[in-house]
C-alpha cells in the first residue's frame, strides 16, 4: 500500500502555506468552481437535483445488496472471458497483479489514471520486479517523473507550474526547455508513444463496473485509458468494490453528475466501455482481461451506518474545489491518495483513525463540500463521527489527548448548571486582567496562542448577560 | 394581534463575552412588542463539545437544554450555529433517549435564529431602524446559518430596510471565514490564511461595518480587523439593528 503520511498533516500544511507556487495553483481552483456552477445552471437546478436524488437511490440500493451485485458483475465478466479477483487488501491485490505480469513475461506496463492503483502502490511493486510502469495521462506522468503523489482527484499535477514541468522534463527526459503547455504535452506524447507500442500490459481504473453486463466504464479526457485497455496483450483493471452499479442505463445517471461536477464539462472527451478481452473475429483488444476488485477497509465502512455514505463517492473532486481548507493547503498535506474533504473521511476510515488523526479535525465544518457533492454526501457529519472515534471511541480508534480532555471534562461540569458556569465566568474575567488592553487580549498562552498570533481575543465581560438580566429584574434591554 | 412571547437562548459565548448582543436582542424583540424571558438555568447548546469530538458530553448538554427550555413556547437565539446544532444534531445526539424523540422534534420546530424569527415568524422586514449617519454595511453568510438553516435572505431584508444603511455585497459572501471553533486554535495558520482571503473581500466593499448573525464568526473576523487597525467594525446584526432604534427609545 502507498505510504500513509497523513500523520504529518500539520507540517505538510505549513509547507504548502509557505509555498508561493502552490498558493498560486490553488487559486486556479476557482475555474473548476465556476465551471461546475455554469454547468449546473445550464442543466437546470431542478433536473440536477432529481438526477442527484436518483444517483443516491441507486447507490443506496446497490450498497444494501453489494454482495449480490458484485457477484453478478463477476459472473458476467467471466462469461465475457475475463478473470475477476477479489482482493481483501492492497497486498493481495498487488500479489495478484504481480503474478499476472510474471506469467505473461511483462516488461513494460502502461497505466492510465487510477486512484485504486495508487492506493495499492502497484507501481513500486512492479518496479521492484524489474518491470517499468509508465503513467500515460499527462498529469499522472508528470507526478510520476517527480515521484510524487497525485495532488487533486481529477487534476493530479494541479500544483505544478509549467516552468516546473519544463524543468522536470529537461532533467529527467533530457528534452529542451519549453515554456508552452501544448509543446510540453507534445514532448510527453512523443516519449509515451514508444511506450504504448512496447508495453505488454495495460492497467486502468474503472469509474463504474456494470453488474448486468460485466462491463467496466472508464471516463477520461486524454484517451489514454482507451489505449491502455486495447493496445497491450493483457489488460488489468482495478476498482474499489463500491464502484459497482447495477445496470448499464445507470451510467446515464452518473456520467453527467461526474463530469459536470468535476470540471463543468457536459461529458468528458472519452468514455470507454470494456467487456472482457478480445473475442474471436475482433481486430483489437487484449487477449487477457483481469478485473481486480479491492476491499482494503471498505467493508468496514460499509458496516458502519455513519460512514457508509462515503462509499457513494464518484470521485468528481467537487468537494476539494469547494473546501476552504483544501484551497489553502492543497492535496499533499492530506498525506495519502484521497485529499480534501472526502479524503478526510476516507483516509482515516481506510487506514485507521490514529494514522490520520488530524484529518477529521482539519475542517471548519462549513458544509460547502456537502453542498456541492452531486451525491449529497454529508461529509461534515462523518467528520464529527470520526472526531468522536478519535476522542471517545474504542482503543483502536482513540487518539490520546490528555490536556484537552481534561479541559473538556471541566467544561462539561461548567455547563452542567448555571452556578458553576457563572463562577467560571467570574474567574476568567478576573484572571484575564493582567493580559488585557483596551478591552481585548493581544496575547494568550498555549494552547490558545495560535489565535492571538493574528487575532485579538475578546475580554470576558465583567458582568455577563445573566448578571445584567438578574440585576435589572429582567428589565434590561427594555 | 396577540402578544407574542419568546424565551431567549443567549448562548454561552454571548453571555460571557458579548452581553451587549444579548441586550440588543432583547431590546429589539421588545421594540417589536415581543415579550422576552430568560430561563436562568441555561448554559450552552453543546456545539463546543460536539465539534471537539466529545459526543457524550454534547449529549449531556443537549439533554439539559431540553429540560431548561421544556416549557418555552418559542426559543430565539442570536446565533445561527447554535440553532443549527439543535436542528441538525440533537436527534442524533439523543438517539439513546427514545422517550425524548417527540420533544426533540418539537423543540427543533420552536427554535429560531433571531433574523429568521423576525422575518419568517413575525413577518417583520423593517424594524424601523435609522442609522444616524449613512453607513456602508457588508454581510457575511455564516456557514451554519446559511447551509443548515437557510438563513441568508432574512438578514439582508432586515438590513436593506434600515434607513441610512447601504448593503454592499462582498465577493464570496458564502465562503467560510475560517473560524470553525477549535479549528481556529488547532490549525491557527490555516484558519488565518482563510480569514485573510475573507477580509480582503470585506475590504474591497469599502464597508465600515461587517455584520453577521453569529458572534463566533464575528469574534474571529473582528479580532483580526482590530489587530490590523482596520476602520471596519465587526458588529452583530442584533446590535446594528438596535443602534438604529436607540434614538426612538430616548
Ligand atoms: S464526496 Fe462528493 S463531491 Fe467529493 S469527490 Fe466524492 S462525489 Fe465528488
Amino acid at each position: 500500500m502507498t505510504d500513509v503520511l497523513s500523520e504529518h498533516f500539520k507540517e505538510q500544511a505549513a509547507e504548502a502555506l509557505g509555498n508561493a507556487t502552490i498558493q498560486e495553483s490553488l487559486d486556479r481552483l476557482v475555474n473548476f468552481r465556476q465551471g461546475r456552477v455554469d454547468a449546473i445552471a445550464e442543466y437546470g437546478q431542478e433536473r440536477w437535483d432529481a438526477l442527484s436524488q436518483s444517483a443516491r437511490e441507486i447507490k443506496r440500493e446497490t450498497l444494501e445488496h453489494l454482495d449480490y451485485y458484485l457477484d453478478e458483475l463477476s459472473r458476467n465478466v467471466e462469461r465475457a472471458g475475463g478473470h475477476v479477483f477479489f482482493a481483501r487488501d492492497a497486498a493481495e491485490a498487488n500479489e495478484y497483479v504481480a503474478k499476472v505480469a510474471a506469467d505473461n513475461g511483462v516488461k513494460t506496463v502502461i497505466k492510465s489514471k487510477s486512484m485504486v492503483s495508487e492506493e495499492m502502490g502497484i507501481a513500486d511493486v512492479l518496479e521492484a520486479m524489474g518491470i517499468e510502469p509508465v503513467e500515460t495521462d499527462l498529469g499522472e506522468y508528470i507526478i510520476q517523473l517527480a515521484r510524487e503523489a497525485p495532488y487533486h482527484i481529477i487534476a493530479p499535477a494541479l500544483h505544478k507550474s509549467k516552468e516546473e514541468v519544463s524543468e522536470l522534463f529537461e532533467r529527467i527526459l533530457g528534452t529542451p526547455a519549453e515554456s508552452d503547455i501544448t509543446a510540453l504535452a507534445g514532448v510527453a506524447r512523443k516519449v509515451l508513444r514508444e511506450k504504448f507500442l512496447e508495453a505488454d500490459m495495460g492497467m486502468t481504473g474503472a469509474n463504474f463496473g456494470v453488474a448486468e453486463t460485466g462491463t467496466i466504464v472508464m471516463v477520461t479526457n486524454e484517451g489514454n485509458g482507451r489505449m491502455c485497455s486495447s493496445l497491450p496483450r493483457v489488460h488489468v483493471a482495478t476498482m474499489g468494490m463500491e464502484r459497482v452499479i447495477p445496470r448499464l442505463r445507470d451510467v446515464a445517471t452518473y456520467l453527467p453528475l461526474l463530469t459536470r461536477s468535476a470540471t463543468g464539462q457536459r461529458i468528458s472527451s472519452y468514455v470507454s466501455f470494456v467487456t472482457g478481452p478480445r473475442r474471436s473475429g475482433e481486430e483489437d483488444g487484449p487477449q487477457e482481461f483481469h478485473l481486480v476488485i479491492l476491499d482494503n477497509g471498505r467493508s468496514r465502512m460499509l458496516a458502519d451506518p455513519e460512514l457508509r455514505e462515503a462509499l457513494y463517492c464518484i470521485r468528481c473532486g467537487a468537494c476539494l474545489n469547494a473546501c476552504p481548507v483544501y484551497g489553502k493547503v492543497g492535496g499533499h498535506a492530506y498525506g495519502w491518495v484521497y485529499p480534501g474533504p472526502i479524503g478526510a473521511v476516507v483516509t482515516p476510515s481506510l487506514v485507521g483513525v490514529p494514522k490520520a488523526k488530524d484529518l477529521p479535525f482539519a475542517s471548519t465544518l462549513c458544509g460547502a463540500c456537502r453542498d456541492v457533492c452531486p451525491l449529497k454526501i454529508d461529509i461534515p457529519r462523518m467528520l464529527l463521527k470520526l472526531r468522536s472515534d478519535a476522542v471517545e471511541g474504542p482503543p483502536e480508534t482513540r487518539v490520546p489527548r490528555s490536556v484537552e480532555s481534561l479541559m473538556m471534562r471541566a467544561w462539561r461540569k461548567t455547563v452542567a448548571g448555571p452556578r458553576l458556569f457563572t463562577l467560571a465566568g467570574k474567574v476568567t474575567s478576573a484572571a484575564q486582567w493582567p493580559l488585557s488592553r483596551q478591552g481585548v487580549l493581544r496575547w494568550l498562552p498555549p494552547p490558545l496562542s495560535g489565535w492571538t498570533r493574528t487575532r485579538d481575543f475578546p475580554r470576558a465581560a465583567m458582568r455577563p448577560f445573566r448578571a445584567r438580566w438578574r440585576k435589572d429584574g429582567g428589565s434590561r434591554g427594555g | 394581534m396577540a402578544q407574542k412571547s419568546v424565551s431567549l437562548f443567549v448562548t454561552c459565548l454571548v453571555d460571557q463575552f458579548y452581553p451587549e448582543v444579548g441586550e440588543a436582542t432583547v431590546r429589539l424583540l421588545r421594540h417589536l412588542n415581543v415579550e422576552v424571558d430568560f430561563p436562568a438555568d441555561q448554559t450552552c447548546c453543546g456545539q463546543v463539545a460536539l465539534n471537539g469530538g466529545y459526543r457524550s458530553h454534547a449529549t449531556a448538554v443537549a439533554k439539559r437544554f431540553i429540560e431548561v427550555f421544556r416549557n418555552s413556547e418559542t426559543i430565539v437565539a442570536p446565533s445561527g450555529s447554535c440553532v443549527a446544532t439543535i436542528h441538525t444534531h440533537y436527534a442524533d445526539l439523543l438517539r439513546g433517549y427514545p422517550e425524548l424523540a417527540a420533544e426533540v422534534a418539537s423543540l427543533q420546530a420552536r427554535t429560531y435564529e433571531l433574523s429568521q424569527y423576525l422575518v419568517d415568524v413575525l413577518g417583520v422586514e423593517d424594524v424601523g431602524a435609522h442609522l444616524p449617519s449613512p453607513t456602508r454595511v457588508t454581510y457575511h453568510d455564516c456557514c451554519h446559518a446559511l447551509r443548515d438553516l437557510g438563513v441568508g435572505a432574512q438578514p439582508r431584508k432586515l438590513l436593506s430596510a434600515v434607513d441610512g444603511a447601504e448593503l454592499a455585497e462582498m465577493k464570496d459572501s458564502a465562503s467560510c471565514c475560517g473560524f470553525g471553533g477549535t479549528f481556529a486554535v488547532k490549525f491557527a495558520d490555516i484558519s488565518s490564511a482563510i480569514l485573510r482571503e475573507k477580509l480582503r473581500n470585506v475590504e474591497v466593499t469599502g464597508a465600515s461595518v461587517l455584520t453577521a448573525v453569529d458572534s463566533s464568526c464575528l469574534m474571529h473576523m473582528g479580532g483580526a480587523l482590530r489587530r490590523q487597525g482596520s476602520r471596519t467594525r465587526a458588529v452583530h446584526l442584533a446590535e446594528l439593528l438596535c443602534e438604529g432604534i436607540e434614538g426612538e427609545r430616548a
